[in-house]
């Protein structure tokens, strides 16, 4: 079994790693100050169980969670006792250790992972819960939530994708293909090859353009069927 | 009155002299950054990420087996979250015993 580590903490990071280092059969593959580092290399490597800490600065371990497609099995690390019963609502947590952690409390949790079955192989990526009302984008080194209902439009511009929403814009190093992918399909559509358009935002369609708030849209001829085929037309 | 001590970190280490030095090293390093946080932060009234602070000090006020000031730094902490300021002092000695004790290590 293979594991990570993500504590903001140095101290609480040491004292994990050595608990870990008397199982022979648990390698410490990476340990994080950041859960937005962790994130990314969760992108690359598939990871069976992460030890992690709840309150980190701006990202509870509750947002990373969220913000993860298929956790892997979790064992939250932290201080505060309030929130056992959020918890345990998350299928992948197998178990709570209030810090100070003793040795057998520790050995409590890693023998609750027995007979559970272990994702291994399931490569865990950023992503949207298919469930979940909003998304997560990378800028400067923070995740910014932003509701889906919230976009207006979003746009490919070379290696970056624009995301316009009702109150702000926002720049990511991100492709249209990605994001895309990570979209309600009964909100949004791909009308062009550069635009991705929340269609709940339509104000009207004119030839092949759509006005959304002060936007001008190109609908490529191919996706104008299915855009109409979307919209209720009287 | 309780004191800080190494009881935690000598039950954690065992015979494991490096793992002991190395605990003891990250404290020394780690503790008068958290400190500064927490005067940063109170410094500008964000009381918010003052309780923040608290909240990642608690982990040394219990790694130095100081027990009962673990209740305080707690309230204090949910006081910041509503805005209230009490228990500030008692917080700010058991901080002034932590440094001095982590100082002579």
């Amino acid at each position: 079994m293979n594991c990570i580590i993500i504590d903001d903490e140095e101290m609480a990071r040491a004292i994990l790693a050595q608990f870990i280092a008397n199982f022979t059969d648990i390698e410490v593959l990476a340990d994080f100050s950041s859960p937005i580092d962790a994130i990314k290399y969760l992108n690359q490597n598939p990871v069976d169980l992460i030890f992690l800490d709840i309150h980190m600065p701006n990202f509870s371990g509750f947002d990373f969670i969220q913000t993860i497609k298929n956790p892997p099995n979790v064992i939250l690390v932290t201080s505060d006792r309030n929130f056992a019963i959020e918890a345990f609502e998350y299928k992948c947590i197998v178990d709570y250790l209030v810090k100070p952690i003793t040795e057998s409390r520790f050995l409590k949790a890693i023998q609750k992972l027995d007979g559970l079955k272990l994702p291994s192989q399931n490569a865990v990526k950023l992503d949207v819960e298919s469930k979940s009302n909003n998304f997560y984008i990378n800028v400067d080194r923070r995740l910014i939530k932003i509701d889906f209902q919230s976009v207006n439009v979003i746009e490919a511009k070379g290696d970056y994708i624009h995301i316009k929403t009702e109150t702000k814009n926002y720049v990511v190093h991100s492709t249209l293909k990605k994001i895309e992918d990570k979209l309600p399909t009964d909100i949004f559509l791909k009308v062009h090859r550069s635009f991705i358009i929340n269609i709940k935002k339509i104000i009207d369609i004119e030839d092949n353009s759509v006005l959304i708030s002060k936007d001008v849209i190109p609908v490529s001829r191919s996706n104008r069927a299915e855009l109409l085929n979307r919209i209720n037309i009287l | 009155m309780e004191t800080p001590n190494l009881n935690y970190i000598n039950e954690l280490s065992g015979d494991n002299e490096e793992f002991k030095a190395k605990l003891i090293g990250i404290l020394k390093r780690e503790l008068p950054l958290e400190v500064d946080t927490y005067y940063e932060k109170l410094e500008k009234n964000e009381l918010l990420r003052v309780a923040e602070a608290v909240h990642k000090l608690k982990h040394k006020v219990s790694i130095l087996g100081l027990e009962k000031s673990y209740y305080i730094a707690s309230d204090y902490e949910d006081n910041l979250k509503n805005s209230s300021l009490t228990l500030q002092d008692e917080f700010q000695n058991i901080l002034k015993d932590m440094q001095e004790f982590v100082i002579q290590l």
